[in-house]
């Protein structure tokens, strides 16, 4: 069965190293890092990921008080899509348009923040903000969008842990074509670093990345690589049917050829390869492409000892029968983990491509571990391709999901 | 602590909780809901800023007593005067 074509028409993003795709493109190709030093609660200077836009380029000092960082976050990246996109809101049926946005967790941030709170009050709960409520349900991010917006359609978080920012994209692709919403604004968001439980965590889990320099802390594949950096960010997109698409004359990044979604069950932090071969396979078999017509593979690596070597054994078996390997590359190096929006912003990093046939390095590898070094890695300087017509975007997430997706040139 | 120290701190607690709105002309026999964007849960915030900060209760039967600045005056000053 012939499907209906979705295509990618407006990008709003802020990463650590730039709040618009053509700044954090430029930082990319220039190898600019955006990790920098912080204070997190009870543990002293880490290295994150932090966002420098203005939340009230689009709200108001007071929503910005009684809403969530994670709530701004999602409101100046869908703001920002939608002007990239051109579309007006004004006259259209609202209820048609659907938000759609991956996190990793949520909830964390506010609820600690609240513990912090009453821990100055001996721990009386009558000093407990009665907006914590609005501000930890897990539709909080994209309730927010639709309160800022007046977006009347269906809008709700998908939970998919770390590879949540390419289900927001795969669910807005579904949803359009159940004939759902006409409009999706989808991709995935975070404010994880607000939280010191997560920085805990990972420690504790040996897992937490650490270096002199900050921005230098996140080199996935590199033998010295020693954990996560931790950081905030979010990217949305506006997604449409191309005949949508085109009735209004839209900029089209590319088409979204194909996808998978699959779980390990087996293990809730370690990953499995196997299950992550199955799912890159499927995304390619699905966007109806073999394995030759891949043309960039952005890997999910966080710059984990095991981590990084699973995914590099996955890839290596998907694409071993390539006689030239397609171009495969890291944006976590630049902006750390950026949990549920890594998967979304890794995406947009890479769109540019398309036009450019520029591919961005994934940076810090001074020594190449040898169990990473598989062919077609491109690292520390951008590489210039002679086809780019498909990206396969990997992201992969604890208690085992793993999504890939597939984006191809747009060709009418 | 006089009256008009009294819709001083409310007027700093109410500049934190609504800070776009303009306070320097509010009539203080007038509603405070009528002359500002304020909603119920910003009355809730004003209400847990009274306690963080001052220490003062205001009992759920009593939040009408909040309705303009003239009387919130009118009843926080005796609370604030009965503070030790």
């Amino acid at each position: 069965m012939k499907q209906t074509r979705i295509v990618i028409t407006g990008v709003g993003l802020t990463a650590p190293n730039g709040n618009s795709l053509p700044e954090f493109r430029k930082n990319l190709l220039n190898g600019v890092s955006g990790i920098t030093e912080i204070d997190v609660r009870f543990m002293g200077r880490h290295p994150a990921g932090m966002c420098t836009f203005d939340p009230l380029k689009y709200q108001k000092k007071k929503d910005v008080r009684i809403g969530t960082r994670v709530g701004s976050i999602s409101i100046y990246c869908a703001q920002e899509a939608l002007a990239d996109c051109g579309l007006k809101l004004d006259g259209r049926d609202m209820s048609r348009v659907g938000i759609y946005l991956g996190i990793t967790e949520h909830g964390n941030v506010e609820t600690e923040n609240e513990v912090y709170n009453i821990s100055q009050f001996k721990y009386d709960t009558k000093f407990w903000t009665h907006h914590h409520n609005p501000r930890t349900v897990a539709n909080n991010p994209a309730g927010e969008v639709s309160m800022n917006l007046g977006i009347t359609g269906p809008a709700y978080t998908i939970g998919a842990a770390c590879a949540a920012g390419n289900m927001g994209l795969i669910h807005a692709a579904q949803m359009l074509r159940l004939g759902e919403v006409d409009l999706a604004l989808a991709g995935g968001v975070s404010e994880s670093p607000q939280t010191f439980g997560i920085f805990a965590g990972f420690k504790s889990q040996n897992a937490l990345a650490a270096h002199a320099d900050p921005t230098k802390a996140s080199r996935p594949f590199d033998l010295a690589r020693n954990g996560i950096v931790i950081s905030e960010g979010g990217c949305i997109y506006t997604i449409e049917r191309l005949a949508d698409a085109l009735k209004h004359g839209a900029k089209i990044y590319g088409e979204i050829a194909g996808y998978c979604v699959n779980s390990d069950a087996t293990d809730a932090v370690l990953p499995n390869p196997e299950r992550q071969t199955e799912c890159v396979r499927q995304a390619i078999a699905s966007a109806g492409m073999t394995v030759e017509d891949i043309d960039i593979v952005n890997t999910h690596a966080t710059s984990t000892p095991q981590g990084d070597i699973q995914e590099c054994v996955a890839i290596a078996e998907v694409f071993k029968s390539r006689s030239t390997p397609p171009h495969i590359n890291n944006t976590k190096s630049f902006i750390g983990h950026a949990m549920g929006a890594a998967g979304a912003l890794e995406l947009a990093g890479n769109l540019p491509s398309f036009a450019d046939l520029v591919v961005h390095p994934t940076i810090n590898v001074d020594e190449l571990d040898p169990q990473c070094d598989i062919p077609g890695l491109v690292f520390n300087q951008p590489r210039t391709a002679k086809r780019v017509d498909a990206i396969l975007n990997n992201s992969f997430g604890m208690l085992g999901i793993n999504s890939t997706l597939v984006i191809k040139r747009f060709v009418a | 602590m006089t009256k008009d120290n009294c819709k001083k701190l409310v007027i700093d607690i109410i500049s934190d909780i609504a800070p776009d709105e303009d306070l320097s002309a509010i009539k203080p026999d007038v509603r405070l809901r009528d002359q500002l964007q304020l909603d119920s849960m910003d009355f809730l915030d004003i209400v847990m800023e009274l306690r963080k900060r001052h220490g003062i209760e205001v009992p759920e039967a009593d939040y009408a007593q909040l309705a303009s600045l003239e009387s919130c005056a009118e009843y926080l000053t005796p609370k604030f005067q009965a503070k030790p």
